[in-house]
């Protein structure tokens, strides 16, 4: 390991531990609340109402409705983890210990997504636990679920960077997950299989990129879903190197952090 | 840092004009000898802050040219940065973050491995007096502890140039003392100090060489002694007994004020003791004596407004 190759590293995971310590110490707000959210699904969507629905695909519509519940809070997650602490540390100043050292962009940005990736994946572990008390669950094809927890954090951790970066106000950095991020989360097929829509309406579905995420991580637990995993996790890996080319270049620019 | 560098800092023609318009550099040529102790006076809005911005990486220049002891900002962007420590003016640390996290995380962000941060964490925290509040957050300080904070924090990767951005601004005086014995013990370790300041006094005991900047250009850049030379009038302030009459004293100018207080201009080649003979010679009894202002002061309005005048010119 070069000595460059070795500072990048440290710094790397020094972002990363103050990243995953931040989200630790406010765990009342960062963790728990998807946790009691999720919870409140499971009972009330799951439970109580989904035992009047009846089987979906085969499965009951407890067991279709954990996995878009799983990847829901994932999404969330990670985008609002990093749009705030970047947006924080830009409010706070603190953004400038990084600029002044020597860290290259692409390990400011390795360093926000990673921790924003850590969140997520908690939050889903958590909600998988919960979803136990109610529901088997069923793993179909581990390594797609693992594919597509990793791009789909890494996506929206990355999509919240670049709200972070643009943001000049604590509204800024609702707004996005407010009048965007709920509705697709919501239209994106994790309370119903797209099959039940009308032909017009799958069409328009099919413009949501959420529902390819679901659809594929939903394919790893129950081997069903409204695409072909090869689509999901594609998509998936165009949209990364778009969003990630995107925030390097803001970045590496200084956009919204140097005058 | 190169070992033949032989200055800390060059900059040359550094322009800076900001998104709207305002130009806040107009040409800033500058060097800093390694290990000197410098100090950037100006007014405010002159571009202290700027220049410091460009050259810590906050900023970005508009033309110009910066070196870090000989690493160019433009192609060792790198190794320029990792010779500097930066003192900002604001507080620009995480509030909800512990001393120690502060400071070791800075360290981790230059390269620094987290065994030695945390050892250094202890011998800058002890030396500048806040080890006791290590795992206290940051909120929980004083200002003055906040500013002894970001001191620390920029030594943390053992910097060879440390630029302080008004160090000492709203800090009690015995705190402004111990930081100023504190960048004394520092800079005779070798590191350069780049300072700026608005409490002249500061500069005038601290620093060796000194560059005063007005609206964007230097209008002084010499030694701290040599500035001292060019202050050839200075101005006391006399205390005299009630009902004193306006006493005529050759070769002086004064002004007898109302609250029997007498202002007198004192040329350097006149000194004090005749102004004190023709007074007790019209048996004025002086009560007592003082600066009028800071010696430091007066020139530095001075060669301000004679700047002014020139680029007006």
């Amino acid at each position: 390991m070069t000595q460059r190759s070795q500072r990048n590293w440290i710094a790397l995971k020094t972002i990363w531990r103050k990243e995953i310590t931040r989200y630790m110490r406010i765990w009342i707000q960062t963790l728990l609340p998807p946790v009691i959210t999720m919870s409140l699904y499971f009972v009330i969507f799951g439970n109580l109402i989904g035992s009047r629905i009846g089987d979906m695909g085969g499965f009951t519509y407890m067991e279709f409705i954990v996995p878009g519940l799983i990847m829901m809070s994932i999404i969330t997650n990670s985008y609002s983890n990093v749009a705030s602490s970047f947006f924080s540390a830009k409010f706070q100043h603190n953004i400038e210990e990084l600029i002044v050292a020597p860290v290259p962009a692409w390990v400011v940005i390795a360093g926000y997504l990673g921790g924003g990736m850590s969140r997520a994946i908690l939050v889903g572990i958590l909600v998988s636990f919960i979803s136990l008390l109610f529901v088997d669950i069923h793993i179909h094809n581990f390594a797609a679920i693992v594919a597509t927890l990793l791009l789909t954090a890494s996506l929206f951790a990355c999509a919240g960077l670049i709200n972070g970066v643009y943001a000049r106000n604590f509204d800024d950095i609702s707004i996005i997950p407010t009048f965007v991020l709920t509705p697709l989360t919501y239209l994106g097929g994790v309370f119903y299989s797209l099959t039940l829509l009308p032909e017009f309406w799958q069409w328009v579905s099919k413009a949501n990129p959420i529902v390819y995420m679901v659809s594929g991580f939903r394919y790893g637990f129950l081997g069903q879903s409204d695409f072909s995993i090869g689509t999901s996790i594609g998509l998936l890996v165009l949209f990364n190197i778009v969003f990630i080319g995107f925030a390097y270049r803001l970045i590496q620019k200084g956009v919204g952090i140097r005058s | 840092m190169t070992a033949k560098s032989k200055f800390a800092l060059e900059i040359k023609g550094l322009k800076k004009t900001y998104d709207g318009g305002v130009q806040a550099l107009k040409g800033v040529d500058l060097t800093v000898t390694r290990g000197d102790f410098f100090a950037l006076l100006g007014p405010n809005g002159a571009g202290k802050s700027t220049t410091i911005g460009i050259i810590s990486s906050l900023v970005n220049k508009s033309e110009g040219d910066v070196k870090v002891f000989d690493f160019s900002l433009e192609k060792e962007l790198v190794e320029a940065k990792s010779c500097i420590g930066l003192v900002p003016q604001e507080f620009n640390f995480n509030q909800f973050e512990t001393l120690q996290q502060i400071v070791v995380n800075q360290a981790g962000y230059y390269g620094v491995p987290r065994d030695i941060a945390l050892q250094r964490s202890e011998k800058y925290l002890k030396q500048l007096d806040l080890w006791g509040k290590k795992d206290q957050p940051a909120r929980a300080l004083s200002g003055g502890m906040k500013r002894r904070l970001m001191i620390a924090r920029a030594l943390m990767h053992e910097p060879n140039i440390l630029i302080l951005d008004e160090p000492t601004a709203g800090v009690d005086i015995e705190i402004r003392r111990s930081m100023w014995e504190f960048l004394t013990k520092i800079n005779e370790q070798g590191i350069t100090i780049i300072l700026t300041t608005h409490y002249l006094e500061e500069a005038e005991m601290l620093c060796r060489n000194i560059a005063i900047i007005d609206k964007g250009r230097i209008v002084e850049n010499t030694t701290m002694k040599n500035l001292l030379a060019k202050l050839n009038v200075e101005t006391f302030v006399l205390d005299l007994p009630a009902n004193s009459h306006n006493p005529i004293i050759n070769g002086y100018e004064s002004r007898l004020l109302e609250n029997n207080t007498l202002e007198v201009d004192v040329p350097k080649e006149s000194g004090l003791n005749q102004l004190f003979s023709q007074l007790t010679e019209q048996g004025i009894e002086v009560l007592s004596l003082r600066n009028k202002a800071n010696r430091l002061e007066e020139l530095f309005v001075k060669l301000v407004e004679n700047g002014r005048k020139e680029a007006q010119v």
